[in-house]
């Protein structure tokens, strides 16, 4: 009697894969990607808008006088100069950065995975929102750390609570943050917040990773200053190009003190020897001069009309026990729906109406949020999210209807 | 020489599943000296494409909806395309789990104690007092499944009465009826055809790592073990196949295809599923069941192609 091997290397596989498994929801989003089907599942820059003879001359440029330099492989921490444009992006939200201080790496969530690859041992701590981006989750997850989840309102992060599982013990390695437009909340920490998680994590000696990728994707009103600018020496900064210029090129970097830097270094070059030259360099005279910001500002206003419009449509629409943000910037609204829903059970029928979201129960590392569902506005146009979440409103009244029913 | 169109992909919450069961056996019909070409209705027009190719016969590997329900094999039959597998009409009453289990009983086939709920029974007509009807008719735990979905989509065991209502509600997102069927606890088998019902397939045992056999358990490599044959004995086996060859043939099913069946504690074996596409990817269970009986990937590729293309011949 012979036991079949699906698969010869099964026995063979570290305990960190064990998490990751086919899933019905991933199966559903590549159904979702019918064109008829209005998809509010991925985070998806609008990257249409971008100028396309710009672009052209951007990358024929590169080529031309720099060929030799961009197909060739470069220093793991990313070109200098490189590093001073990204400085110079950060200034943008006046955050100091010392180009030396800066890796390069493929989007932010290559820092995410070495940041985990160079901080967490198996069983260590980390905090994280909840709900928590879910790449980062993801991320993390390889390296087998225990979340401590810690919730967040309008005002993001809670810190109490944070500092309620300090004093029970909790000894997390570092906290992770989207203090800027959260995905997937859509919420922005109060400055209020953001002395206290500074001054909290300073006391115990934490370190804070401040992902923010959103932070120039700003509607309206006043940025907060980031963390990064509150606490030079105690904050790591993760920023990405993907939304200011394009997700393709795969360029995000990381701002470390001098220790920590050199082993994420040492560590992205065992990992990948260096980012991309080409698609660096790219970037590099993208940033250059003034036309980036002038197409970044088109941008956030194509953005502010997708939210609005999406605000309207989810008042319009939505029943009356459903709540949810909204977000000053980025791409998300965090929906809240009535507790008998199951947003994972309803994706299927959502796909057959053709609309997608991504179930809140991504966010979390435990199985919560089965009531919520991440909306994203960015990708598409005003009438299209307006016929979307119709549907979906249309879709929620019957099922409260089917509820209803039952309870009867 | 004329070229075959293996259809997968479509627009079916399957669709992944189906690509995956859709590349390989174009592999493996080239590898066998077939033209065969992938052809997915939800990128390419169907119609129009086997129009204008010269195709001898379809390779069916659509699974869920459209491509397991008839719809596709009677639009193959307006072409007057062949096509591997059962006719629309079997297709239509197997892939539906209110029709199919109906049809199995009444021929005597031995399926689990069951209840539909149809959403505009719960909407118009019941309510929710029809759930306590349902649990006490069926008895727990039981599973809920949707009626109209495959690859364990939507799928949910119920151990408590209060959880009822829940997973109804989960299965009805994908159809418009949900079954409740008893929980069968015991082993679960596979017992795979090609050709005719007479011919069984070795069984292929299914034990889940996680205890259940759901999509993560289905399409994640390793999360479950496989044996086959199966570690039963000979007259157990005996009376699954011949329960499924009934179920085959009551069904009016044909080429290929799949039964999973439990086996109680006595040993009596239950049919809970009929698929008339069964999956054709790296984990899946009917070419676990081939290769148990000697006859590789290609083969069993080969072989259910040339009972669609003599079907044709004899036309």
């Amino acid at each position: 009697m012979a036991e079949l091997s699906v698969d010869p290397y099964v026995d063979l596989y570290a305990r960190r894969t064990s998490g990751m498994s086919a899933s019905e929801v991933r199966a559903l989003f590549s159904v979702a990607a019918r064109p008829d089907v209005v998809s509010f599942a991925g985070g998806m820059p609008y990257v249409q808008a971008l100028p396309s003879d710009h672009l052209q001359e951007v990358v024929a440029a590169v080529l031309r006088e720099r060929a030799d330099v961009a197909l060739q492989y470069g220093g793991g921490q990313g070109a200098r100069t490189l590093r001073e444009r990204l400085a110079m992006l950060m200034a943008e939200e006046a955050t100091p950065a010392d180009p030396e201080d800066i890796v390069v790496t493929t989007g932010a969530q290559q820092a995410l995975d070495l940041l985990g690859k160079v901080l967490i041992d198996p069983g260590d701590e980390i905090a994280v929102e909840a709900p928590a981006y879910v790449g980062a989750l993801s991320a993390f997850s390889a390296y087998e750390p225990r979340f401590v989840q810690i919730e967040l309102d309008e005002q993001g992060m809670i810190v109490e609570q944070l500092e309620e599982a300090l004093l029970r013990g909790s000894r997390p390695k570092f906290v992770y943050t989207v203090p800027n437009f959260h995905n997937p909340a859509g919420v922005t920490m109060s400055r209020e917040r953001r002395e206290q998680l500074v001054a909290l994590c300073r006391e115990a000696r934490i370190p804070i990773v401040e992902d923010n990728p959103y932070g120039l994707l700003r509607f309206e009103g006043q940025g907060e200053p980031t963390l990064r600018s509150l606490d030079p020496e105690n904050v790591v900064y993760l920023g990405t190009v993907s939304k200011v210029f394009a997700p393709g090129v795969r360029v995000g970097w990381a701002v470390a003190e001098p220790g920590l830097l050199q082993r994420l270094v040492l560590a992205k070059e065992a990992g990948d020897l260096c980012g991309s030259n080409l698609t660096m360099l790219i970037t590099e005279r993208y940033l250059e001069g003034d036309r980036w910001r002038r197409v970044l500002e088109d941008l956030v206003g194509t953005y502010r009309r997708r939210r609005d419009a999406m605000l309207a449509a989810l008042e319009q629409h939505f029943p009356s026990d459903a709540s949810w943000t909204r977000p000053a910037g980025g791409f998300y609204v965090w929906a809240t729906v009535p507790s008998y829903v199951d947003t994972q059970a309803l994706l299927a029928a959502a796909v057959e109406r053709r609309v997608a979201y991504v179930p809140g129960t991504a966010f979390y590392p435990d199985g919560r949020g089965r009531d919520r569902m991440r909306l994203a506005y960015c990708y598409p146009a005003e009438e299209r999210t307006q016929e979307g979440i119709r549907r979906l409103g249309e879709l929620l009244a019957d099922e409260e209807e089917l509820f209803r029913s039952m309870s009867r | 020489m004329s070229e075959v169109a293996v259809l997968a992909g479509g627009w079916a919450p399957e669709r992944e599943v189906s690509l995956r069961s859709g590349h390989r056996i174009v592999s493996a019909l080239r590898s066998r000296g077939f033209d065969a070409f992938l052809l997915d209705p939800a990128e390419r027009p169907l119609v129009e494409t086997l129009s204008t190719a010269r195709v001898s016969a379809c390779y069916v590997a659509l699974h869920g909806k459209d491509g397991e329900d008839g719809t596709v094999q009677r639009v193959l039959d307006l072409l007057d395309v062949p096509y591997t597998g059962s006719p629309p009409f079997s297709c239509q009453v197997t892939f539906d789990k209110v029709l199919a289990k109906e049809a199995l009983e009444a021929a005597g086939v031995a399926t689990p104690a069951w209840a539909t709920v149809q959403a505009a029974a719960l909407r118009d007509l019941a309510g929710g007092p029809i759930l306590e009807h349902v649990a006490r008719h069926v008895g727990l735990p039981a599973v809920v499944k949707p009626s109209r979905a495959g690859s364990a989509m939507g799928l949910s065991f119920v151990e408590r009465e209060a959880d009822l209502p829940n997973a109804v509600m989960g299965a009805l997102s994908y159809s418009e009826a949900a079954v409740v069927e008893r929980r069968v606890v015991g082993r679960e088998v596979a017992a795979g055809m090609i050709g005719s019902p007479d011919e069984p397939l070795p069984l292929v045992e299914i034990v889940p790592k996680s205890g259940v056999f759901d999509y993560a358990s289905r399409y994640t490599a390793g999360a479950t073990e496989y044996f086959a044959p199966a570690r039963l004995p000979p007259e157990v086996v005996r009376a699954c196949q011949e329960e499924a060859a009934r179920a085959f043939r009551t069904l009016g099913l044909r080429d290929v295809s799949r039964a999973d069946l439990m086996i109680d504690r006595e040993g009596r074996p239950w049919v809970v599923d009929v698929n008339v596409s069964p999956g054709m990817t790296d984990t899946s269970l009917l070419p676990m069941a081939a290769r148990a009986a000697g006859i590789e990937f290609p083969e069993l590729c080969e072989r259910v192609l040339r009972l669609a293309l003599d079907r044709a011949v004899r036309h």
